[in-house]
């Protein structure tokens, strides 16, 4: 056997930037889209072909108004064309004949995607009481376990079709934790949005199963837009899982979701997010543009978790928040977000603090390789009327070779005495003489940056539900290892 | 089992190794001292294969096969076993993940399976019994806060899981108090076997009371000036490296 040559971080580097995209290809799957282009006909052709009532199509043309006086927003530490929105399709589903009532029944074309995701429908199907609503293009194609969850009254369905048969839930809470206005993404994900998930939990009760939704973007030059909506009522739990990929493209797709989390009085919702949607070449050609709001509403004793880990898309713009509204409320945030090649992210939290004895806590690791840029920006908000409330934050960098760059940006406002807050920050490289010691051991480089990475995520990985820490750790290697797999 | 020859070593521009030979039989105790800066250290990393140091010539033959040849995975494969005299932090990663991921990646080498989870508690509770080891310890990150004692403890504890064939101990006695130096000298002592060997690069006499070796080298300037058996650790204990003068 051949000596290696020299494992200076350069070599290891040109590995990590060497891996292509695993997930590009598309699926010839015919899809029913309209013109490019936003208008207020388009608006109306979206709420038609969805069945709305009048009442969506008012919220609906009443954010196009908001949105069309806003502006793109350019604080943010990233940089990129800014989309022309008169580009983009903005409605698009594949064409189904019928609805399905069973997984089996899901076009073979469809199904081959998933597998090659390595995501397959019947290993969901064996994974534990995983309830799957797939989300392909922005409409549901497929729901199971529908009928167990209906059992104790939880309902757990695409956004469509919940506002078709549940309005005066959506009705009451749609638009509540991320008003229209709040910013120009939600303003248009509000005007435009396709479609995305429903989920109601009855008061006391427990959801008996991980809830799960996939979403993946599939017709080229389509932007998507998601709308999420999870209610849990006093005293219940749910867990939810989102998991994303995307194919390759040399067009830039832009992706504007709006999740809303609702947790009433002693009621907990945790919300996992793998994400790992397209992030361009190698050259920082294509990727996919993400611009998410994602906040919960935290009510007297209310717990909201926020776990996130982000591999992907070329631009991500994403601060998943807490409005700690009642008293004894928490909220948490346990990020891992990698960056390569020339991904820029710009995500982080905000913890909005109303009610006395509320306590939150931040967790966010961020993991820059390549030329990208990754920066944590986080608002810790103390109201005076919050007393005796306490957040910790911590806010780890590790740098993978030294073209890459890594940035905190912390924003820590109290407004009175009684509350206590702490941030801690670090920054670290991966070291040679660390993959020397594991190589000393036995352990490959390859394995040992794996080793030494899942431990540095540990903390966050270890609040993912079994599964889904599984996957992330695959995404990891695929996105820092190059040649692993 | 080693065979080193005429080995120049050097990091940067600057020579370190200048011409070592050395010979270690199966089931022999090596003690290598010499004063600071003598190369011993360098010694154990070009053994070991850290690339920070490149060999200019010379040769070092393992089991008949040429040990530059490999990298350093393989060598550990293959029985080479480096004792830090530095133990790098990895936090997150528990001790126990750590040696299971060392084992199976040997395991996977020669084609074998995993090792089973029934085996390897097994073998945790047996080692961690040698060395007077808190089982609670294989959960800790691995290095990560642990004492200079702990350090060198944990690295003769995965000696004892790896069962290598040849192991360097760079100065593991240093950072060890009275109790934790005997400790780890039983440890490695009821390690030995006819089929193994040891090279212990040490400073200080004080180890070879508890280890005792068969042959005691000096490392001066990058070569070996002088050879003995215990005696002569004795008399430089005594004397110190001015009688080399």
């Amino acid at each position: 056997m051949k000596i290696e040559p020299k494992i200076s971080e350069d070599i290891l580097l040109d590995e990590v930037t060497s891996k292509e995209y695993e997930y590009g290809f598309t699926t010839n799957i015919e899809s029913e889209k309209i013109e490019k282009g936003l208008n207020e006909d388009v608006i109306k052709f979206i709420s038609k072909k969805k069945n709305e009532p009048d009442w969506m199509l008012d919220f609906r043309l009443e954010a196009f108004k908001v949105w069309k006086e806003m502006e793109e927003p350019d604080w943010a530490n990233i940089n990129y064309p800014k989309p022309d929105y008169q580009d983009i399709v903005y409605y698009c589903a594949p064409k189904q004949k019928k609805k399905l009532n069973s997984l089996d029944d899901l076009d073979p074309e469809m199904k081959r995607t998933f597998d090659r995701l390595g995501i397959s429908i019947d290993e969901q199907k064996r994974l534990a009481n995983v309830a799957v609503d797939i989300v392909m293009d922005s409409v549901s194609v497929a729901t199971s376990f529908k009928e167990k969850l209906a059992e104790l009254g939880i309902i757990f369905c695409p956004i469509s079709e919940a506002i078709q048969k549940y309005p005066e839930l959506v009705k009451k809470y749609i638009g509540t934790v991320i008003p229209v206005r709040d910013n120009f993404f939600s303003a248009l994900n509000s005007a435009v949005f396709s479609d995305g998930s429903f989920c109601y939990i009855p008061k006391g009760t427990e959801c008996p199963m991980e809830l799960s939704t996939y979403f993946r973007i599939n017709e080229a030059g389509t932007g998507q837009f998601e709308r999420t909506l999870v209610i849990a009522e006093e005293g219940s739990y749910v867990s939810y899982l989102e998991g994303c990929t995307a194919p390759m493209r040399d067009e830039n797709q832009l992706h504007a979701a709006v999740v809303e989390l609702v947790a009433l009085d002693s009621a907990e919702i945790k919300y996992s997010t793998v994400q790992n949607w397209y992030p361009g070449d190698k050259n920082g050609k294509g990727g996919v543009f993400n611009f998410v709001t994602k906040r919960g509403i935290c009510h007297d004793n209310a717990k909201i978790s926020w776990t996130q880990v982000e591999t992907g898309s070329a631009v991500t713009w994403k601060y998943p928040s807490c409005v700690l509204k009642g008293k004894n409320s928490i909220g948490e945030f346990f990020s891992v977000a990698v960056t390569n090649n020339f991904q820029q992210a710009d995500t982080g939290t905000k913890m909005v603090h109303l009610g006395e004895n509320s306590k939150s806590t931040i967790i966010a690791k961020g993991i820059c390789a390549g030329k990208s840029n990754g920066s944590y920006r986080g608002l810790v908000k103390i109201a005076k009327g919050a007393k005796n409330s306490r957040n910790f934050s911590q806010c780890d960098s590790l740098l993978m070779g030294d073209k890459c760059g890594s940035h905190t940006f912390p924003y820590i406002e109290v407004d009175n005495k009684s509350s206590q807050v702490e941030h801690e920050a670090t920054t670290s490289k991966i070291g040679e003489d660390q993959i020397f010691y594991c190589n000393q051991r036995g352990i490959g480089t390859e394995e040992a940056v794996a080793l030494i990475v899942n431990g540095y995520c540990k903390e966050v990985l270890n609040k993912l539900p079994m599964e889904f820490a599984v996957e992330a750790k695959k995404l990891l290697e695929i996105s820092l290892e190059g040649s692993v797999g | 089992m080693l065979e080193i020859k005429n080995l120049k070593a050097q990091i940067e521009d600057k020579t370190i190794l200048n011409g070592v030979n050395l010979k270690v039989n199966k089931g022999e105790v090596h003690a290598i001292m010499g004063p600071n800066g003598s190369g011993k250290s360098t010694l154990s990393s070009v053994i070991a294969g850290n690339e920070d140091y490149e060999v200019s010539s010379g040769s070092i033959t393992y089991e008949g096969d040429d040990l530059l040849e490999m990298a350093p995975e393989e060598r550990s494969h293959r029985g080479v076993f480096l004792s830090f005299q530095y133990p790098v932090e990895i936090p997150g990663l528990s001790v126990s993940n750590f040696i299971k991921t060392a084992i199976n990646e040997k395991r996977k080498a020669f084609g074998q399976e995993n090792i089973s989870a029934k085996e390897l508690l097994q073998l945790f509770k047996e080692k961690c019994e040698l060395l007077n080891i808190d089982k609670e310890y294989l959960s800790r990150s691995l290095n990560e806060g642990f004492s200079g004692g702990e350090k060198k403890r944990n690295e003769i504890f995965q000696m004892a899981m790896m069962e290598p064939k040849l192991s360097i101990l760079d100065e593991t006695d240093s950072g060890l108090d009275i109790d934790a130096l005997k400790i780890v000298a039983n440890g490695v002592n009821s390690l030995k076997s006819s089929s193994n060997s040891i090279i212990l690069i040490t400073h200080y006499q004080r180890l070879l009371n508890y280890i005792v070796p068969d042959f005691v080298h000096i490392l001066k300037d990058g070569k070996i000036v002088m050879s003995g058996d215990k005696s002569l650790a004795q008399k430089l204990e005594k004397e110190g490296y001015s009688f080399l003068n």
